[in-house]
């Protein structure tokens, strides 16, 4: 490639590299048999909304209906073929997702999602509290983050605390350095902002937090799914995440917990397959990770989750930044062209691939995101408006909500420019 | 861009009885968290329990502002009674658009906040 770029002019070399990639994410829509939807007659679908959650690429489609066809069974309880074949699978997916993260196999919990896991640490949480410890998360939570730490706190009588946010675009590490002190038992801050689309500076905060001998939780809804991590080199204790957000199915997650903290943690259920020696007084636990999945596991939903983590890998979580990094530059780039759409936010640079925006008439009226996405829909394309799960945010923004774009694998810089055109029509209907 | 053709459009840009009402009977305010719309109602009640008048106010989309504009000019002249047995069916009828289960909770925001009005004038009245 770099002898090529000798002899080619710039702009070729530019171009060569544009339609490669080009012809590169329409290798990846085919494995998306959702993208050729039309959502009404002659209307094809622009899926713009995966941020709330991704499609789902056929090996995991068939991966799922495999496991129901051929061998089908609970885990780790039978001693017959299929329950054996199934164990194997539903094991091997936990060291598919141990590699991915670079954590052991023994830190790797299935949950159902990023929710059941930050609820699991706020659970556990609550026997290392006391009245007046505090527990510290930001100004920039979605409600899963938030509301778990509101009722621990409430019911042991310790204090949320936040670390505040600078210009609505990034977290003040100054606040940081402030709020978290020996008091603090737990910080936890999202990876990235599922509003602003912001990725947090994980790895300082969890050295200020370590300082203090807190805990760290991760929530890595956002993140997970789109950015390459390393559990071990982050210095987190938790990093929780949704599969159905990384190509995967509904009701699988995990929840990645250092391991000499997972051994003394309090399990959030009770039941089977967490235990190892119960008698009618009393229960010993089992080992990590089962410790934590008590009851039958959603076998199919992490064998799905595993065939994800290889899809991803494939492509190389360097390449799925890049490609979003590139639709979000573009995106940015083409709104600030456009003096009707105020965005919201920090620049490519410092954020993933979420972009969230109003749209304003020429008198300067607000057209209600909900009006936006009505109006964008009839055009097929499906992008999220509301709070976002995030209503704090929301009003010390001043607004009542927003519309939110957010790019995976499969979309295109074609998509984008379909938007906007809409976009425009749309604000010349409210003139 | 079917839904918004209608007159949902012209009565979001040029609302019906959008103003305060002075000598209001009652009035009432509500808002739907969720997409941030707010609704205040006013009415004036004639002696033999008809509506006289109706007047709104509100910030929202135009699906929940256009829709409380309609039911202004729909109530006028109905019984309590009558509004008080209202609901979906008559708000889908009246907004004459097809709504999805979302936007049809903010076409309802209109008459829930009317609704709530003439409720806390029957308690102050009956
Ligand atoms: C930042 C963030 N945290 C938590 C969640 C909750 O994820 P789930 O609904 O899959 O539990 C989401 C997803 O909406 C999110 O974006």
């Amino acid at each position: 490639m770099y002898h090529f770029t000798l002899y080619l002019k710039g702009s070729f070399y530019i171009y060569m590299v544009a339609s490669m990639d080009e012809a590169y994410i329409n290798e990846i829509r085919k494995d998306f048999p959702i993208l050729e939807t039309k959502v009404r007659e002659g209307v094809p679908l622009i899926y713009l909304d995966n941020a709330a959650t991704t499609q789902k690429p056929r090996q995991v489609i068939d991966a799922i209906s495999e496991y129901y066809l051929k061998y089908n069974a609970n885990v780790h309880r039978g001693i017959h073929a299929l329950s054996e074949i199934a164990s194997e699978k539903y094991e091997d997916a936990h060291s598919k997702v141990a590699k991915f993260l670079n954590a052991k196999f023994s830190e790797i919990v299935f949950t159902k999602n990023t929710t059941e896991g930050l609820n699991l640490v706020a659970h556990g949480l609550r026997n290392l509290l006391s009245r007046g410890d505090e527990i510290v998360v930001t100004r920039m939570e979605h409600h899963s983050n938030l509301v778990p730490f509101q009722i621990v706190a409430k019911e042991t009588g310790a204090v949320l605390k936040f670390i505040e946010m600078e210009d609505f675009e990034k977290l003040d590490l100054n606040s940081a350095e402030k709020v978290i002190t020996d008091k603090t038992k737990l910080v936890s801050i999202p990876h990235m902002s599922n509003v602003l689309g912001t990725i947090n500076p994980v790895k300082e905060i969890a050295q200020i937090a370590k300082e203090h001998d807190a805990l760290m939780l991760v929530d890595g809804a956002q993140s997970v799914p789109h950015l390459k991590i390393d559990f071990k080199n982050l210095g987190i204790d938790f990093l929780s995440f949704s599969g159905h957000k990384m190509l995967a199915p509904m009701g699988i997650g995990g929840l990645v917990g250092r391991e000499e903290v997972l051994a003394n943690y309090e399990p959030l259920l009770y039941g089977g397959e967490m235990i190892r020696n119960v008698d009618y007084d009393i229960a010993t636990w089992n080992d990590l990770p089962w410790k934590f999945e008590a009851g039958t596991p959603n076998v199919s939903g992490g064998i799905g989750l595993g065939v994800a983590v290889d899809y991803l890998q494939n492509i190389g979580m360097d390449k799925v930044h890049q490609i979003e990094y590139e639709l979000t530059k573009y995106t940015l780039d083409r709104f600030e062209e456009l003096d009707f759409v105020k965005v919201y936010g920090p620049d490519a640079e410092h954020r993933g691939g979420v972009v969230s925006f109003n749209v304003y008439n020429d008198s300067g009226q607000l057209i209600h995101p909900h009006d936006v996405s009505t109006l964008l829909d009839e055009n097929g394309i499906a992008i999220r408006a509301g709070h976002h799960c995030a209503q704090p945010l929301m009003k010390s923004m001043h607004i009542p909500a927003t519309n939110r774009i957010s790019f995976y694998i499969y979309n295109t810089k074609a998509e984008v420019d379909r938007t906007i055109e809409v976009l425009k029509q749309i604000k010349d209907i409210f003139n | 861009m079917n839904i918004y053709r209608e007159n949902i459009l012209e009565h979001y840009k040029n609302p019906l009885n959008h103003e305060e009402m002075e000598d209001a009977s009652a009035d009432f305010e509500d808002s739907n968290p969720v997409c941030g719309d707010e609704i205040h109602f006013w009415v004036k009640i004639s002696d033999d329990g008809k509506i006289e008048r109706a007047t709104f106010k509100g910030t929202g989309c135009a699906i929940s502002q256009a829709s409380a504009s309609m039911l202004t000019e729909t109530v006028e002249g109905m019984s309590i009674d009558e509004v008080e047995e209202m609901g979906s069916d008559e708000i889908r009828e009246l907004v004459g658009v097809p709504l999805s289960p979302v936007r049809l909770k903010c076409a309802l925001l209109g008459l829930k906040v009317l609704q709530g009005a003439l409720l806390k004038y029957k308690g102050e009245h009956q």
